[in-house]
């Protein structure tokens, strides 16, 4: 498989599987917004119409775990590779048109593995010490009641928060690069790539941290 | 016009004086410096002064000194030929100084590109990467009257603009992790937009990144680094472009 | 002696394909048996390389650069001649070969320039079919423009850079042979000897220019693709690397170099801008189609800004001492002016070296625009060098030297009288006469390297056995010895002043007594200045370093050290040639109106000059011109 191998081959992978975890946030967004309660029942039935059939929740949750080790397990390789790329580096060095985001891709993307790990621990484990969890009568996590007070506390919405800003620079320069690395883009497109993904990252920030903020600040309630 | 301002400037270069010297920087003065005078022009000034001291000039490469053989490379103040929008070491000129300014000269860094002395580096793993495919493998003579392969106008313009490339490798300088993505793409691109490269596409574009990475070129992380440096303005569109001729590849 | 060019006889339009029958082939498998050495690979030698590694013989191609994709050839901006006559405007190979006879005033082989008109039509059919991209009209055909010296349409281009172009095509099917094996590559050597054994060309002696080391290599025959020598004059259009030491080398072990004289002196150059300059910089000759050159009347208003001289104070004098072509004028009678006009004081800018080319009334004339988008990558490469706007100011140009017609001497094979030297493109003398028309250095450069060498060289190679002779040769550890003891000299002199000063000092005599305008006081004045340079050189010279190791101080010493004994050989050419023709203007011959006054009568041979030792005479060697098909005329274009 010398696709597998090559420099553009591990790239594209890097892409696709990257495009899968946007389009996964974005579903993701969509989901948590139930919390304002726009569908019957709010976030708490959809939860449970997530998890209704548990072969899918276990197929779908191998799938993402083999996309996100595809994607970090290459994301790392490279960024090694390209570490070696310059082992000298310039005593002075003018970055002209690279971000703060695009060199920090690896970070950011480490950062946001830690966080998922957590927010797994915190959110669907729920196993983090000091959760308040109330249970009904057979059992079932009132899932409305755990995000509000999860978030009424200041640390956890600072990490949220934390997080987002972090997947927002990760997102900033991994959805116009997705464009680019895959070949759909020339001279015209890319300035437009570019602001569109910064823009759709902007979004995905706004979306999420709203639900935290709304519950710090007191507006949504439990 | 000209006026007879000159200018001193301190200039911190790399100095190596081989492949296995570790190197350092040293500090030349660099006196009587109009605006008038290209970069190389400075650095002559400074070597003759530095042989009549009996020291051993600043060894750099350079050659045709009107921008378009490739030779010269330079990293001057961390931009590869100094950030002037296209334009080669060999036509900065130095009114984009100031008199007094401290400069920083140093060689193209990357792994693909091992020191030779001072500021020059060794460039021929660009070769390798042309000798993996960089061309159309048409036999000299008995090649079909000119005009019967018709290009529109658009195309043939793009191929020029991929063609301008002029292999000094400032990309590699510029990009964080020393990849030569632009300088394979605009070949590779300017044959695959031609109907004459079209036949071996497929095969060029894979031999022809695989040999960068053999080469020790880091991969492509789109900072787009190396369209800023490049010289002759070569577009990221081509890196795309090589992308997509990669994945057609996969299914030829 | 009388030398014998060795041209078929016969009707012209046979002549080539005749010869090419007439020559005998080496057996497809006895090819790789065959060593050639290639030095150089710019257009010439790099279509060379390319294309007799694919006929299958073992190349070992030279360069001085890191790559033989960075040779001067890539600097050429105008474009490529080719008789093909697309747009049917009246063009044949015979009407491009009579252009290029008339255009070199008479002073080239006429069987060699019908060579160069045929084969000019299949170098663009293998350039297309590498993937150069010309320019091409809306309907994808290829496009054509007009250029100095001829009156239909046949230049083929690629914007302002068609040398790159075809320089990338040459270098990407020598990659293609290197990639197969045809064709080793030696980068960063420089031939400092050529190895003579029993009077027959059979190797080279180079020097290693990172290591030091100095390297021998033998084979069967050694084409020299090493360029011109217009660096003799220290500031030029070529690039810095640039030199005669190849040729120069071989000339001392034998080989004719002929017509040295010739040399072309272009006119629209950016001035030198103060002492220390290294370099001239080209810019289109295009852009004398919408400027008008003039120079202020009176020698005080020099210093004035242009824009303070009233137009009455104004000398148009190409316009005036030319009104049918005014600002069009030929190149060398444009050049000879723009001196004329700044010996007599009124020279504008640094040094009073330069004439304004004023654009002020093209604008008011067409627009901004319009002259934008015609001349917008010049202006804005003069910006970047002189930091003046041209749109606003007039521009400052000046000629400078920028090619070389002279060379070595070679017969119709392109062989050297040297057995086994073949010589190609700008370093042989063969096909410009005494003037090189605009976009026929392209041309020469691959009609020789895929053209002709090919089959010639094969004409050779039969005669000889392969691997005659090895490195092992007393001759090759002599040269190797020889070349170490001028080596060790250099560096061992340890004087007061520097490669360069000598370079600068030697141009500074040969632009002002060997330049554009030669009389025999200004070269009889040369050729007493130049040993007194050589002298001091070689008692007086600093070089720094080692020869054990990469510098380039050696490098240049070497080379500023064989222009010193050929910038003699230059002047002596001119001072023997009592007539002005081409490139070579000698002032006590000129016509009323100033132009060149040939002396067919006299003169009508190529002068080959046999090296006879540092500071003695050469000997002329002379080989007659015949003008059978196309007839002598003066050259005029009015």
């Amino acid at each position: 498989m010398q696709f597998l191998t090559s420099s553009i081959g591990r790239k594209i992978l890097m892409a696709i599987t990257g495009l899968c975890l946007v389009l996964f946030v974005m579903i993701h967004l969509v989901g948590n917004t139930t919390i304002y309660g726009w569908i019957p029942g709010g976030v708490n039935a959809y939860a449970h119409h997530l998890h209704a059939f548990p072969p899918i929740v276990w197929i779908f949750r191998a799938v993402m775990l083999a996309i996100v080790t595809v994607h970090i397990g290459y994301g790392i390789q490279l960024t090694i590779e390209n570490r070696g790329g310059r082992p000298q580096q310039y005593a002075v060095k003018a970055t002209q048109k690279a971000t703060f985001a695009s060199e920090n891709m690896i970070w950011t993307g480490l950062l946001l593995l830690v966080f998922i790990v957590y927010h797994m621990l915190h959110f669907t484990a729920k196993v983090i010490p000091g959760m308040q969890l109330v249970t009904d009568a057979e059992g079932t996590v009132n899932v409305f009641a755990m995000i509000v007070s999860g978030f009424q506390n200041f640390f956890v919405s600072f990490i949220y928060v934390a997080a987002m800003v972090t997947l927002f620079l990760h997102l900033s320069h991994g959805i116009q690069s997705f464009f680019q690395t895959i070949g759909w883009n020339n001279d015209r497109t890319l300035p437009v790539i570019v602001k569109a993904g910064t823009l759709v990252a902007l979004v995905l920030f706004l979306g999420y941290v709203a639900i935290p903020l709304t519950i710090f600040a007191g507006i949504l309630k439990g | 016009m000209s006026d007879h301002k000159t200018m001193t400037l301190t200039l911190i270069v790399w100095r190596q004086k081989n492949a296995n010297d570790p190197g350092k920087f040293e500090t030349y003065s660099a006196k009587n410096i109009t605006e008038h005078h290209s970069f190389l022009e400075m650095l002559d000034v400074v070597n003759e002064d530095l042989i009549n001291d009996g020291k051993e000039p600043i060894v750099f490469d350079h050659d045709c000194r009107e921008g378009i053989c490739g030779m010269c490379s330079q990293v001057i103040n961390g931009a590869p030929h100094g950030g002037q929008d296209r334009t080669t070491v060999c036509q900065l000129h130095m009114r984009k100084f100031k008199d007094g300014d401290t400069i920083y000269i140093e060689p193209w860094r990357a792994r693909a590109f091992p020191i030779i002395k001072d500021l020059i580096v060794d460039r021929t793993a660009l070769d390798k990467i042309i000798q993996a495919g960089g061309y159309t493998s048409c036999h000299t003579g008995g090649a079909p009257d000119a005009n019967s392969i018709l290009i529109p106008k658009p195309i043939a313009e793009e191929a020029t603009d991929a063609a301008e490339c002029i292999g000094c490798g400032a990309c590699v300088a510029g990009c964080p992790n020393g990849a030569a993505m632009l300088f394979t793409s605009a070949k590779v691109s300017q044959l695959a937009l031609l109907p004459q490269g079209k036949i071996e596409a497929a095969a060029r574009v894979k031999n022809m990144t695989s040999t960068m990475i053999e080469c020790g070129f880091g991969n492509c992380t789109n900072h787009y680094e190396c369209q800023a440096a490049c010289p002759k303005g070569v577009n990221v569109k081509f890196i795309a472009r090589m992308n997509r001729e990669f994945i057609k590849a996969q299914f030829a | 002696m009388i030398l014998d060019g060795k041209c078929p006889t016969g009707p012209i339009e046979q002549s080539w394909d005749k010869h090419r029958f007439d020559l005998k082939l080496v057996n497809p498998a006895n090819k790789r048996k065959y060593n050639i050495i290639v030095v150089g690979t710019g257009l010439a030698g790099g279509a060379a390389a390319a294309s007799l590694g694919e006929l299958g013989y073992n190349v070992q191609a030279f360069c001085y650069q890191d790559s033989p994709r960075r040779a001067h050839s890539i600097a050429a901006q105008g474009g490529i001649n080719a008789a093909k006559n697309y747009p049917s405007d009246g063009d044949s190979i015979m009407r491009l070969m009579y252009d290029t006879i008339k255009g070199g005033d008479f002073r080239a082989r006429e069987a060699d320039v019908w060579r160069l008109s045929q084969v000019s039509n299949n170098i663009i059919d293998q350039c297309v079919a590498q993937g150069v991209p010309f320019g091409r009209d809306y309907a994808g055909y290829l496009d054509n423009r007009s250029f100095g010296g001829a009156q239909v349409s046949r230049t083929f281009y690629s914007r302002g850079e068609t040398g790159q172009q075809l320089l990338l095509g040459a270098y990407s099917a020598i990659s293609r042979q290197i990639k197969l094996g045809t064709v080793k590559m030696y980068n960063r050597r420089e031939m400092l000897d050529l190895v003579v054994v029993d009077g027959v060309a059979r190797g080279i002696t180079c020097r290693n220019l990172i290591s030091g080391e100095i390297e021998s290599y033998a084979a069967d025959a050694v084409c020299l693709c090493t360029g011109g020598y217009v660096n003799v004059f220290y500031l030029s259009t070529n690039a810095k690397g640039c030199s005669v030491t190849a040729s120069w080398k071989a000339a001392k072990k034998g080989a004719f170099f002929a017509n040295p004289c010739y040399t072309q002196i272009h006119p629209t150059c950016i001035p030198q801008a103060g002492e220390y300059q290294s370099k001239l910089t080209l810019m289109s000759e295009s852009l004398r189609n919408d400027g008008r050159i003039w120079v202020p009347k009176k020698k005080e208003d020099v210093g004035k800004r242009p824009d303070q001289i009233p137009e009455e104070d104004r000398d148009y004098y190409l316009e005036r001492k030319y009104p049918s072509f005014g600002n069009l004028a030929p190149r060398d009678i444009s050049s000879r002016s723009a001196k004329e006009q700044c010996d007599e004081g009124r020279g504008v800018g640094p040094g009073g070296r330069g004439v304004y080319l004023d654009y002020a009334d093209s604008i008011k004339r067409l627009s901004e625009k319009i002259i934008c988008e015609r001349y917008g990558n010049l202006f804005e490469m003069y910006e970047r060098i002189t930091d003046d706007n041209a749109y606003k100011t007039p521009m400052r140009i000046y000629p400078a030297p920028h090619y070389s017609m002279g060379g070595l001497w070679v017969d119709y094979n392109l062989m050297s009288n040297i057995p086994g030297l073949f010589v190609l493109g700008e370093a042989n003398f063969s096909v410009h006469g005494a003037n090189r028309l605009g976009a026929s250095a392209l041309m020469q450069g691959l009609s020789d390297g895929y053209f002709v060498i090919p089959y010639t060289i094969g004409g050779y190679l039969t005669t000889v056995k392969p691997g005659a002779v090895k490195t092992d040769h007393a001759e090759f550890k002599k040269s190797a010895e020889d070349v170490s003891t001028t080596t060790k000299k250099l560096l061992s002199i340890n004087g007061k002043r520097t490669v360069t000063e000598f370079h600068r000092e030697l141009g500074k005599i040969m632009w002002n007594n060997v330049g554009m305008a030669r009389s025999k006081e200004s070269l009889t004045e040369a050729i007493k200045q130049i040993p007194k340079i050589r002298d001091e050189f070689w008692n007086n010279v600093k070089v720094t370093g080692s020869g054990a190791e990469l510098n380039q101080q050696l490098e240049n010493a070497g080379r500023v050290a064989d222009f010193l004994e050929f910038g003699e050989l230059l002047a002596r050419d001119a001072l023997h040639r009592e007539e002005s023709c081409g490139g070579h203007f000698r002032v006590e011959h000129q016509l009323p109106d100033g132009e060149a006054k040939r002396n067919d009568a006299d003169f009508s041979y190529v002068g080959a000059w046999e090296f006879k030792g540092v500071g003695k005479e050469p000997e002329l060697h002379k080989e007659p011109l015949k003008f059978e098909t196309i007839h002598l005329a003066v050259r005029s274009y009015k």
